[in-house]
């Protein structure tokens, strides 16, 4: 980031067709995995737009849920409804921190960003790492955003901290995870308003999930969907890990049946849509 | 000399569509090379084939003499590709657009900063070269994209469109650093839109149209091939045109050409200077004031007329008055 603390070269020094160097033969799959990454995280922490709104829609939402619906709906476990909240929540701002990575991808190919880096002699599929590893850290930042907001209007935790971090980690795991699902959204749409259109799958998810209610109080027809779909079972996992238990979050199973399965889930996910993404990228029309 | 591009009956299908149809050409090295065609005539698609963005259907492509069906991955170590967009990010400064770029052409951090240095400098952008682009003119844009594409060092610059949308401040800004590269020895493939453009810039034009080449040559060339010389008559008033159209296709016998926009009256002749004379004869004789008349050689636009029976920017040629 220190570019400008380089002396100021002269050009005779400098001309880079003074002598024809030999090829180079490309960046490394790292240079270019951090190089892409860099990129889009500075687009993202630069663009002011896009860091107020996260914050902002984040925490609508949360307020919302928490004092205008909140008062409405029993949590079936041991736990007040802020604490039973704050961990769902954390598990589908993945998603909806994740919509922009879908757009930002179809921009990046419509406007000729990713034309150029296939021209490159770069491993073409570092730049989808590079895409995702920035866009985890970009849902880690909203980790952090959505939980000081959580602990503010009253979430506490009930666990030790291990666990607790645990549950931190499983959730940015799946934000890695969707991460490609979006991706791969934004590589298939063509531009970032279609790119945004499909990213709206995001909302069954997130809803039909047991994200803000338990899924006992949905109509049965919907429950097996609620309750099996990668969502819940996340969110399972890192409500038992925070609050202690899934007898205290008042779901079945152990703490680890929901863990595993939740691992099982963000591999299967990261390696199927990992896979249709870098073949889509590298492939050549 | 030796060629830095060799095309041989190329071809490229999207389902029905045939991109390319049996495109062949050479490009020497140590020049610009203009492909100059209306939109849809294949242009893009040959600069991306070129790119390796896409792979030819059939067809034999060798850049630098790297066969780009075979090996594009070596193709990609010789080339710098400029596209339809500026596709320098907004929220990086100039400088670290061209820093990333040039380290994942490969340079190691130290030389990546050095060339970006170079490049901001050729381009006159070293004073903005520390604001982010999106204060950046599009203009200025431009050109750092031009640098964005050549930071690398490579052999061969492809530029795709290079001044679309640009104003003509912009586009003399943008001309005069591709001449600065090109004095320097770096090759540039380029399309255009813009005989004017490939005019000013190129030594060699291709003349592309529905995937296949036309004619090929020097700007001098293609004017003298195809095109005869050309009388152009700018009325006193704006009321003669049609009538000083007629009269000057009576005595070349073919048809005139009426811009309204410049008020002009253009005609192809074939004696010159013979037949200049007796136009001002004729609108002598019946008292037609002209604010000029003269002789000049076909342009581009009246070349690629010629060739392909179509104007340059596809619309078709305009009803004329006789």
């Amino acid at each position: 980031m220190t570019t400008d603390t380089a002396p100021h070269t002269t050009i005779e020094s400098v001309d880079p067709t003074a002598a024809p160097q030999p090829p180079t033969s490309g960046a490394s799959f790292a240079t270019t995995t951090l190089g892409t990454a860099r990129r889009t995280i500075l687009q993202f922490f630069r663009t002011p737009q896009l860091l107020v709104m996260g914050t902002v829609q984040g925490a609508l939402f949360l307020f919302m849920f928490r004092y205008v619906f909140g008062g409405a709906i029993s949590t079936g476990g041991a736990i007040s409804y802020v604490d039973f909240l704050v961990p769902g929540f954390l598990v589908t701002t993945v998603l909806w921190t994740g919509m922009s990575a879908a757009s930002g991808v179809a921009e990046d190919s419509s406007t000729g960003v990713y034309d150029r880096l296939r021209s490159l002699p770069i491993p073409r599929s570092a730049v989808m790492f590079g895409r995702a590893i920035a866009d985890t850290a970009l849902v880690a930042w909203g980790l952090l955003i959505t939980g000081g907001l959580g602990f503010a209007l009253g979430f506490r935790t009930h666990a030790s901290f291990g666990s607790v971090l645990l549950g931190v980690l499983l959730t940015v795991l799946a934000g890695f995870a969707c991460t490609w699902i979006f991706v791969f959204l934004g590589l298939v749409a063509g531009n970032a308003q279609a790119a945004q259109g499909m990213s709206m799958l995001v909302i069954p998810f997130s809803f039909v999930s047991s994200a803000n209610v338990p899924i006992r109080s949905m109509p049965g027809w919907m429950q097996p969907f609620a309750a099996n779909q990668p969502i819940t079972v996340i969110i399972n996992a890192v409500r038992s890990l925070m609050q202690g238990g899934t007898q205290a979050v008042g779901i079945d199973h152990s703490t680890g049946y929901w863990v595993g399965l939740s691992l099982v889930w963000c591999a299967a996910i990261t390696l199927v849509f990992g896979a249709l993404c870098v073949s889509r990228f590298a492939r050549t029309r | 000399m030796s060629a830095i591009i060799e095309a041989e009956n190329l071809t490229k299908t999207f389902g029905d569509v045939r991109a390319l149809d049996g495109l062949s050409l050479v490009a020497e090295s140590g020049r610009v090379t203009a492909l100059l065609g209306p939109n849809g005539a294949g242009k893009t698609t040959f600069v991306s084939a070129v790119a390796t963005l896409l792979a030819p259907s059939s067809g034999e492509l060798r850049v630098a003499g790297i066969d780009a069906r075979r090996d594009p991955k070596r193709v990609r170590q010789v080339i710098g590709l400029a596209g339809q967009y500026a596709s320098v990010e907004p929220a990086m400064t100039g400088r670290e657009n061209l820093e990333l770029v040039a380290r994942l052409f490969g340079l190691d951090r130290r030389s990546a900063k050095q060339a970006a240095s170079a490049v901001l400098e050729r381009l006159t952008l070293t004073d903005a070269g520390d604001r982010l682009v999106r204060t950046y003119s599009g203009g200025m844009r431009r050109r750092l994209d031009l640098g964005a594409s050549l930071v690398g060092q490579p052999r061969l610059l492809l530029l795709d469109e290079p001044t679309t949308g640009l104003d003509p401040r912009g586009r003399q800004e943008l001309w005069d650093a591709i001449r600065a590269l090109v004095a320097d020895g770096t090759d540039v493939l380029m399309t255009t839109q813009y005989l004017e453009e490939a005019d000013q810039l190129a030594r060699d034009v291709v003349i592309i149209d529905h995937g296949h080449v036309i004619a090929a040559g020097t700007p001098e060339d293609l004017k003298s091939q195809a095109g005869r010389d050309v009388v152009e008559v700018r009325p006193h008033s704006s009321h003669d045109l049609t009538e000083i159209a007629e009269l000057l296709e009576r005595v070349a016998g073919s048809h005139a050409r009426i811009d309204v926009d410049t008020q002009r009256v253009s005609v192809s002749v074939d004696r010159g200077a013979a037949d200049l004379a007796s136009a001002v004869r004729e609108l002598d004789e019946r008292n037609l004031r002209v604010d000029d008349i003269g002789l000049r050689r076909p342009t581009l636009d009246e070349v690629f007329l010629t060739l392909t029976g179509q104007p340059i920017d596809g619309t078709p040629e305009p009803a004329h008055s006789a």
